[in-house]
């Protein structure tokens, strides 16, 4: 029996190059675009293809990273979260209102040892997340109308919280993970890295993982089979809100400053990067191992048209097609892999 | 095919494999204009491909395909579609959120000079044309408020009407009641008049001898035999589709049969005065120990409702449920599953992961039981390998993905998810529905066994026949309400649907 069966997942394999080639091209074409960027910037601009850079790009994408990895649990589960910007903010905010500030900032905040300030603004994006959660599965919005208004929300408890001024202070260990490096090497990008290996650990070898796969290719099924898709949908809502908030933190820190409107970009980057990386907006196909990818795609991109001699404003545009042209092969590669799988 | 005729529609040496597994071999098949050409064979036996190869669904294949006598590639079922072949699938396909209107003119809505739907037309000639079924609704009614049969009369009817030559039915009375099969018979009687060609798959063989001029007879990829419908019998084209002694398979049940005495085991479930808005009013009943409760009753009697109920998914208005004597509100599936209820509902869509392999379908219900943080990827594919083999799934290659697997394999696999720690209460929702006689046989000695472990089992069907292969004691359902208890008394086919 055992021989049987290798003989025909052979079988399988073996129908021909073409097809297996057709069924995996949502992981290939990321891939493919990436070297392509890569190879076109090289030969553009010597000052690209350095250490040195490599560095920078690292950097320039590590609070995405971080915010992309929740992001990704929520675009497998056929879902999305448009409120990961607005949350990272509230939260990177939260922690300097927590923490006390040089006297000419004039904000009524509230200082706590730098423990407490960083358990207040967990506990406040997970709370976020989980009204999130409370009101896609237990009210029953849609998550698109859902975190649409809690973008709104967050931002204006950003808005209350720091009343137009700038904060600067964060707790130490923050200011150190944020903007501080170990060897040469900013932990910032250690810790996007722990992020995402975390991130793709549980997708992979957990079995709250597979849940979140199977939710996302067929939730009706999911729910025949006894699972709790609504305690799923709940859990995925907010370990986005929490990456978000972490991202935020780190990202005040990065930057030297919390303030309002500080993390605007980064909702329309994590989702290019999930999805420029091949995770299907129908659910249940992708992971982290993409978005990896994407996120490589989008700093490329960003680095390296800084590298070349280009019109500043054309780089929004560019940025924009090439998200189209991910989300494009993104749908192509669902079509052609239902084709395969006939 | 009736002499003389030349032939509309005609293969020659048709093979075509999935992944290594042929599902056709060699295949010669001809269909003239004004033929009922009737298909069986077990599931798996490639009639599904063939007829899809034929409606332009799968478009790499080798061997000869021709129309009219001219040699013809479909790349897509759009060019199937304008060559005026028309196909009804297994699973409804209709968009339930339309109106009958819409859904019957699907894709060609009558339109005025500047390109608007001429609403009152398209109602008006949809009502003509379902009239002309038999079917009366209001046109203008939601699709997805109809019962099902209903809605899969109008769905075939829409591609009967759709004035295809060559029209492909594949399955279409599985959901249908007696009276609406007749109907549907005598529609394509009178398209045979009119010159159609139309090819009838069915497992229901009667229907099949009932229809047919010609029937083709199916194997393992393989075409065992073609024949006039009325040079032939149910028994041997039983012999002829699963290669063995057929005669004693297909039990018809129109004799009685004994229900054995009501056993006095353990109550498992007790329902009392159950009720759902408009489906379901006072329903109680108890369910015991190796017992085998059938439910029988037409489509629309309320008996997918009480599944629903039964497993959490749906919340009943009012009414008690109780397992092992412990009252339960089941806020979930998943609560529904802790408390020991375990359901495999009719449609095999609702209840698989056609892109995920066999394995991962198999193990979904019982991770919780095998792993408590980390996956056990290994111990996953050694139960479904158990699975795969007491249940003769094929092919069986664990590691397959599901959507590969035929119709009946895939059914197998549904059971195959609740078996290997198995529940207090099996719930099973048409267990044989497009079933052939083998595949059939396999499930009623799976819930045989089942029951002789101990487990309570409610069968419910809208198929006569699966109620009384299966169930010890039978309750019949009508309008949403029990009419009738069959137990420990004779019962038959007859006096099934006389209670209904």
């Amino acid at each position: 029996m055992a021989s049987s069966e290798t003989a025909l997942a052979a079988g399988q394999r073996a129908r021909g190059i073409a097809p297996f080639l057709r069924s995996q091209m949502r992981n290939i074409a990321p891939f493919l675009t990436l070297i392509f960027l890569s190879a076109f910037f090289a030969l553009a601009s010597p000052s690209f293809a350095t250490l040195d850079n490599l560095g920078n790009i690292l950097t320039q994408v590590s609070v995405t990273g971080i915010i992309a990895v929740g992001l990704t649990f929520v675009i497998l589960c056929a879902e999305i979260d448009l409120s990961i910007a607005s949350i990272a903010n509230v939260t990177g905010i939260a922690v300097a209102y927590f923490t006390l500030q040089e006297s000419y900032v004039n904000i009524p905040n509230i200082p706590l040892p730098g423990a407490a300030a960083i358990l207040m603004a967990i506990l406040l994006c997970a709370l976020l997340g989980l009204v999130n959660a409370l009101g896609l599965t237990v009210i029953g919005i849609p998550s698109f109308i859902m975190t649409l208004a809690m973008m709104q929300i967050a931002a204006g408890i950003s808005a209350l919280l720091v009343r137009g001024q700038i904060a600067y202070k964060v707790p130490g260990v923050i200011t150190t993970l944020g903007s501080g490096s170990i060897g040469g090497i900013p932990w910032i990008v250690i810790v996007a890295a722990i992020m995402l290996l975390g991130g793709h650990l549980v997708l992979t070898y957990t079995r709250f993982g597979r849940y979140v796969y199977m939710v996302g290719g067929n939730r009706e099924a999911a729910e025949y089979s006894g699972l709790n898709v609504k305690l799923i949908l709940g859990a995925v809502m907010v370990i986005s809100a929490v990456c978000s908030g972490i991202g935020g933190m780190l990202g005040v820190a990065h930057f030297g400053s919390a303030q309002q409107n500080e993390f605007d970009t980064y909702l329309l980057d994590s989702i290019a990067a999930v999805v420029v990386g091949g995770t299907s907006l129908f659910g249940g196909r992708g992971g982290i191992g993409n978005t990896i990818v994407g996120l490589f795609v989008l700093g490329v991109l960003n680095n390296g048209l800084d590298h070349v001699n280009i019109d500043s404003f054309l780089k929004i545009l560019i940025r924009g097609l090439i998200l189209l042209a991910a989300l494009v092969i993104n749908v192509y590669a669902q079509r052609l892999r239902e084709k395969a799988a006939e | 095919m009736p002499e003389g005729r030349q032939p509309i529609l005609e293969l020659q040496g048709i093979t075509k494999s999935f992944g290594g597994v042929e599902a056709l071999r060699g295949v010669d098949f001809a269909l003239s204009a004004g033929e009922i050409h009737g298909l069986v064979g077990e599931n798996g036996a490639g009639k599904s491909t063939l007829m899809k190869i034929i409606a332009g669904v799968h478009s790499e294949f080798s061997g000869r395909f021709l129309i009219d006598g001219k040699q013809t590639h479909f790349r897509s079922a759009r060019d199937a579609h304008a060559a005026g072949i028309a196909m009804v699938h297994q699973e409804l396909s209709v968009a339930p959120d339309l109106t009958v209107a819409e859904n019957v003119f699907l894709g060609n809505q009558p339109t005025n000079r500047l390109g608007l739907v001429q609403w009152r037309r398209m109602a008006r000639e949809a009502g003509e044309q379902l009239a002309r079924f038999g079917i009366d609704v209001d046109p203008m009614s939601r699709l997805g408020d109809l019962p099902i049969g209903l809605q899969q009369l109008i769905e075939i009817a829409r591609v009967l009407f759709s004035g295809a030559r060559i029209v492909i039915l594949d399955e279409p009375t599985s959901a249908l009641s007696p009276p609406e099969v007749e109907r549907l018979f005598s529609t394509l009687r009178r398209l045979r008049e009119q010159g159609t060609g139309i090819v009838f798959i069915s497992h229901f063989i009667e229907d099949i001898l009932l229809v047919s001029d010609t029937v083709t007879v199916f194997r393992n990829g393989r075409k065992v035999a073609e024949t006039a419908a009325a040079a032939t019998s149910k028994g041997a084209l039983i012999e002829a589709m699963i290669g063995r002694g057929g005669e004693a398979l297909e039990h018809s049940y129109t004799d009685d049969l004994m229900l054995p005495r009501p056993s006095d085991s353990a109550v498992v479930l007790k329902v009392d005065q159950l009720s759902l808005a408009r489906s379901l009013k006072d329903i109680s009943f108890e369910a015991r120990a190796g017992e085998v409760l059938g439910v029988y009753g037409f489509m629309g009697c309320g008996q997918q409702e009480l599944s629903r109920i039964l497993f959490g998914k749906l919340k009943p208005d009012g009414g008690t449920l109780a397992v092992e004597g412990k009252p339960k509100t089941f806020a979930s599936t998943a609560a529904a599953r802790r408390a020991g209820v375990a359901l495999v509902p009719e449609s095999r869509r609702a209840m698989l992961f056609h892109q995920e392999p066999v394995y991962k379908n198999v193990s979904i219900s019982i991770l919780d039981r095998i792993s408590a943080l980390l996956l056990k990827p290994a111990r996953e594919r050694d139960i479904a390998r158990r699975q795969v083999e007491q249940l003769q799934i094929r092919p069986p290659v664990v590691g397959l993905d599901l959507g590969m697997l035929s119709g009946g394999n895939q059914q197998k696999v549904a059971l195959a998810k609740w078996l290997t720690f198995p529940p207090k209460l099996l719930v099973l929702c048409e267990p044989t529905r497009g079933m052939d006689v083998g595949a059939k046989n396999d499930v009623i000695n799976i819930v045989r066994d089942l029951r002789a472990k101990g487990l309570a089992i409610i069968v419910l069907s809208t198929e006569p026949e699966t109620v009384l292969s299966l169930a010890d004691r039978i309750l019949v359902l009508k309008r949403g309400t029990v009419v009738r208890e069959f137990r420990n008394e004779p019962v038959s086919k007859d006096r099934l649907l006389q209670a209904a």
